[in-house]
């Protein structure tokens, strides 16, 4: 039998709770990272959904941001996570952290104040079966780099994106029971883990 | 591609991005800015913080569209805004004013003494406030997508929010405890529906996300809201009737995501100078209490 995954979210404010309950169901070994010494061991981390400023401020003062660059694991970025881990963001405040992990440029609320807030259908490459996804005051990629993988796109934009170890989506798949784009970053992090060992 | 709006998934969705944050009552643009930059998850818009409304009296009501669109236009975080319990117009209009949730407030001057917003017409959240579990079902079933407890606004006491505290969340604990026979008597106790009844009793839990509001003037009142099972909190006059604005809002948000962590209280707490100033809620009259309007 495998070793479960060690899967850490970080847990410094947002939707952390919905990850850490469906990497469980999964078979990881989730837990909540708000420190760096947090992240040691881990094969894998979550940026979840949240308040992109915030998120920001509250890495940067906890000394996340060197860490979470140094970090070795997939990460997994959604919508606020998005964004941390793109390479730029058309429209960031001046002093929002943008790690670069992911060779992006992204929007943020690119959809709008909440009142455009929706759920829809997206269509997966490679799958046939529609995937729901939520977004919330949501980003969008504005560019993607020749190494991005793109998975999933709304109204000709990319909404889920690969590179290499690192996923990123602009939904939130934590909020519905469809499991998929979790399996694949378990995936992602497996993959993750044998090309270290 | 079946895209939909305003779906309740879609409402108490941005609520579940707020967890784990403070959201802070401002009356300006620039007070906006200083709540963003400490790291506030949301703002929310109003006229008069409630420690004024409290001193001032008269009629509270929505805040004018002007201030409003002001702070929407500083800031990129989620701007709320607060109308009048039963005020649907208000509502109405803070909908076409595209802010990101309505708080129903008890905080304001009650429109209705009977009704509350029917909340499942607007494509808009809605939060609305609760000093107990029956309360909150209430509201949850009328279409909140957020719930608050009320504690007591305006006044920099903890106390009626710990109260709120204790009877939603040992509410919910006793639920889980009844036979399913025993659930029906319960709903009619409560003034609940009984599919929410049943719903909570199954889970452990309120269907929507559940913040703490009403008196939270310090680091360490936010972490005790956090350890009693907030998800999160509202601080309305604690930050900007405080001596120094700014360095107390950003150990606030430090604060409610370590709230766990008493070595990071400590340090957080440190020299924010005098807090609001504050009245006892046991010093007050029933006439004088907030959390009181609203049914």
């Amino acid at each position: 039998m495998e070793e479960p995954l060690k899967i850490g979210v970080l847990a410094v404010q947002g939707n952390f709770r919905e990850h850490v309950n469906v990497l469980g169901r999964l078979g990881a070994r989730a837990s909540e990272v708000r420190k760096p010494d947090q992240l040691d061991g881990l094969d894998g981390l979550v940026i979840p959904g949240g308040e992109s400023t915030a998120i920001g401020k509250l890495v940067r003062a906890y000394d996340l941001e060197q860490a979470i660059l140094a970090f070795k694991g997939a990460i997994f970025g959604t919508c606020a996570g998005m964004i941390l881990l793109a390479r730029g963001a058309v429209d960031a405040t001046p002093d929002q952290p943008l790690l670069g992990l992911i060779d992006v440029v992204v929007r943020r609320n690119a959809y709008g104040r909440q009142v455009h807030s929706f759920e829809t259908d997206l269509e997966l490459v490679g799958e046939t079966r529609p995937l729901r996804a939520v977004f919330i005051r949501a980003p969008w990629i504005e560019s993607a780099g020749p190494a991005v993988e793109i998975l999933a796109q709304h109204d000709g934009r990319p909404v889920l994106a690969r590179e290499g170890r690192i996923l990123v989506a602009a939904f939130h798949p934590e909020l519905t029971d469809d499991t998929r784009v979790h399996e694949l970053f378990c995936e992602v992090a497996r993959e993750a883990a044998s090309v270290r060992t | 591609m079946n895209s939909e709006i305003g779906t309740m998934r879609v409402k108490s969705g941005l609520a579940e991005m707020l967890k784990g944050g403070v959201i802070m009552d401002v009356t300006t643009a620039e007070q906006a800015k200083i709540a963003e930059d400490a790291g506030a998850c949301a703002v929310m818009a109003l006229e008069r913080v409630p420690a004024d409304i409290r001193a001032q009296g008269g009629v509270a009501r929505m805040a004018d569209p002007t201030k409003i669109r002001e702070i929407q236009e500083a800031v990129t975080i989620p701007v709320m805004a607060k109308a009048r319990i039963g005020h649907f117009a208000e509502a109405q209009i803070l909908q076409a004013l595209e802010v990101d949730y309505i708080d129903e407030s008890e905080v304001l001057t009650p429109a209705d003494e009977e009704h509350h917003i029917d909340k499942w017409g607007f494509t808009i959240p809605f939060v609305c406030g609760c000093r107990n579990l029956g309360e909150a079902l209430r509201r949850i079933a009328e279409g909140a997508a957020m719930i608050r407890t009320k504690g007591e606004a305006g006044t920099g006491d903890i106390v009626n929010a710990v109260r709120h505290m204790r009877a939603v969340y040992g509410g919910i604990r006793r639920l889980g405890s009844l036979r399913d026979e025993e659930l029906y008597a319960e709903a009619k106790n409560l003034g609940a529906p009984i599919e929410l009844v049943k719903w909570v009793a199954g889970n452990g839990k309120l269907p929507v996300v559940t913040f703490t509001a009403g008196g939270i003037a310090t680091p360490a009142d936010a972490s005790l809201c956090m350890q009693l099972g907030a998800d999160g909190v509202f601080v309305g006059s604690g930050i900007f009737k405080s001596d120094d604005p700014a360095p107390r809002a950003k150990a606030i948000v430090e604060a409610t995501t370590h709230y766990q962590d008493p070595e990071v209280l400590a340090r957080v707490s440190q020299g924010l100078g005098e807090a609001m100033a504050s009245i006892s809620t046991a010093s007050l009259d029933d006439s004088q209490l907030l959390e009181t309007r609203g049914w």
